[in-house]
């Protein structure tokens, strides 16, 4: 079977020929259903590398496929969700969560006269987060942790079939990380989707993660790639796992080392 | 706690007995009535105090005496510079919107076109006032356009900034799922501007009142603008302040106007951190 995400031998620059090199010779294959993490250094270009699968940007060199086809515009086949959950607060949790069926080309048509089986759907979605009933919140009466998840949901309310997860919990406090740790886990367990995390949190990658990725400093490509051994289902427990803070070790290494050769 | 909170079924007591409730007064609400109050006192006070003559500065009693006997000009020149500021305003939202949201549009057009606009907006309004009357005559017309001209300027910068200040994080959402540039502006763009193009109104109307005096008072047979510097020409001073006054209240009235439109139209702003 032909990998969901194939990325083969870009370059990406910004700004024009003596831009910035954010990546350079990248190389990458996602199976589906595989729960993919990126880690590397600040500024290696890991943001880039969630674009360039979206077709928010498209390569100077080099070909992405997903799915099948050449990227050369945004593929509506993905969910996204950042850092800054960018909820609009001047619609309800509920409205915005399914704001990207608004959009999606198949799903925009059909809104109207749906829109009672779509309004379930995301309430489906909201308990599936722990957010039974916070539907008519606006985002701002909510936490941040809460927010986060309500972005999940709109990443997820259009079914896509790759789900791109731009270090989704650096702002949130332990707990909350480790409660949407789970979140996501289920999520994945459940529905079956692919997942890319890009993090630069060692631990969050090895708990959540299939196969991880580790990124050069700029201008980045891929210097090694692991598989993680660890059974699913995984408890937080494994967090304290003697195995697993080894290979957080491992990873940690790698990327000191890749730091330093910059 | 008022005397209706009190259960009927509670005995009768003497009403001396009751404990009494405190009679909270809300000193905020009150503190913009007290403060104009005092200033009217200082300045009668100052005015008595100095001896100084009314062709000066009159005091507030005499400033009243003529809104009086004054009132019927005085009221059919407040509601013609009412009318020139309001429809000057008015023509400064629809240009003030569309010209916004133009040039919110890219962040090109916004690059080009925002020195443009600066400079536009650093030429004194008061000069363009003759350019207006060789073109239009004195009266209404001038009056009405000063007023859009000197108005609209804040509408569309802060429409455009609203639209231009998009996170990029909300547009690659949006632009990875399909959406057209138009999708953006109607489904974020817009919404997220109101707050700014509510906002701006405020500042906007304020600027109208300047705008259509200036140009009554130079060029018109109407309004407030020219029955004051009528009366100042037959040293009628009272009558100057008692326009100043009615001009005030206008100012005041249509301030809050907009205030309260702002308060309603877009109340998520100001509870969400988009707001400030
Ligand atoms: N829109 C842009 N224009 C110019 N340079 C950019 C842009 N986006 C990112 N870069 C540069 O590309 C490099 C990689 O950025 P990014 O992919 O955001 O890194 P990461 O997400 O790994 O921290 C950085 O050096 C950054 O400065
Ligand atoms: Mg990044």
């Amino acid at each position: 079977m032909s990998p969901l995400v194939s990325i083969d031998n870009v370059d990406m620059r910004y700004g024009g020929p003596d831009g910035t090199l954010a990546v350079a010779g990248l190389n990458m294959k996602i199976a589906k259903g595989d729960f993919c993490a990126v880690v590397g250094p600040s500024g290696c270009g890991k943001s880039t590398l969630m674009k360039l699968v979206t077709g928010l940007h498209i390569p100077q060199s080099g070909v992405v496929i997903v799915a099948g086809r050449q990227v050369t515009e945004p593929v509506s086949i993905v969910g996204m969700a950042f850092q800054n959950p960018t909820m609009l607060p001047w619609r309800t949790t509920l409205e915005n969560i399914l704001l990207p069926l608004e959009i999606v080309e198949r799903h925009r048509k059909r809104l109207r006269r749906h829109k009672r089986e779509y309004v379930e759907k995301a309430e489906h979605l909201l308990e599936t987060v722990g957010l039974k009933g916070f539907g008519s919140k606006f985002p701002w009466q909510l936490s941040g942790g809460m927010q986060q998840r309500a972005n999940l949901c709109r990443a997820l309310i259009h079914e896509p079939d790759l789900l791109m997860l731009d270090e989704p919990f650096g702002a949130l406090d332990a707990f909350t990380r480790e409660e949407l740790w789970c979140v996501i886990r289920d999520l994945h367990a459940e529905q079956g989707v692919t997942i890319v995390l890009v993090t630069h949190d060692l631990r969050e990658s090895v708990f959540l993660a299939d196969r991880i990725f580790v990124m050069s400093a700029r201008p980045g490509r891929i210097i090694s790639e692991h598989t993680v051994p660890f059974a699913r289902p995984r408890e937080l427990s494994l967090l304290y796992d003697g195995a697993f803070n080894d290979m957080v070790q491992t990873l940690h290494g790698e990327i000191a080392s890749a730091r330093a050769a910059a | 706690m008022t005397d209706a909170a009190v259960p009927p079924a509670a005995p009768p007591v003497p009403a001396a007995a009751l404990p009494r409730p405190k009679a909270r007064i809300n000193w905020i609400r009150l503190a913009p009535w007290l403060y104009t109050l005092g200033l009217f006192v200082i300045w009668e006070a100052a005015v008595r105090l100095f001896e100084l003559p009314p062709t000066l500065l009159p005091a507030p009693t005499r400033v009243f005496q003529a809104i009086v006997q004054y009132w019927s000009p005085i009221w059919k020149n407040s509601l013609q510079t009412l009318y020139t500021t309001t429809l000057g305003f008015a023509l400064a939202i629809v240009a003030g919107l569309g010209i916004g949201l133009f040039v919110g549009w890219s962040k090109t057009i916004y690059a080009g076109l925002y020195p443009l606009m600066i400079g536009f907006n650093a030429i004194p309004k008061v000069a363009l006032v003759p350019i207006l009357v060789i073109w239009f005559g004195i009266g209404t017309v001038p009056a009405v356009l000063t007023a859009f001209l000197i108005s609209f300027f804040p509408i569309v910068v802060n429409v455009a900034t609203g639209l231009a200040t998009i996170e990029p994080e909300t547009e690659d959402v949006l632009r990875a799922l399909g959406a057209k540039k138009l999708d953006i502006m109607l489904k974020v763009g817009i919404p997220r501007s109101m707050p700014y193009f509510f906002g701006s109104l405020k500042v906007a109307i304020t600027l109208a009142f300047v705008g259509s005096v200036v140009s009554e008072t130079v060029a018109s047979n109407y309004g407030l603008g020219n029955m004051m510097s009528s009366a100042q020409s037959q040293f009628n001073v009272p009558l100057v302040f008692a326009g100043l006054m009615m001009l005030a209240v206008e100012g005041i009235a249509m301030y809050a106007l907009m205030a309260w439109i702002e308060r309603r139209m877009t109340g998520w702003a100001h509870r969400s951190t988009m707001g400030n």
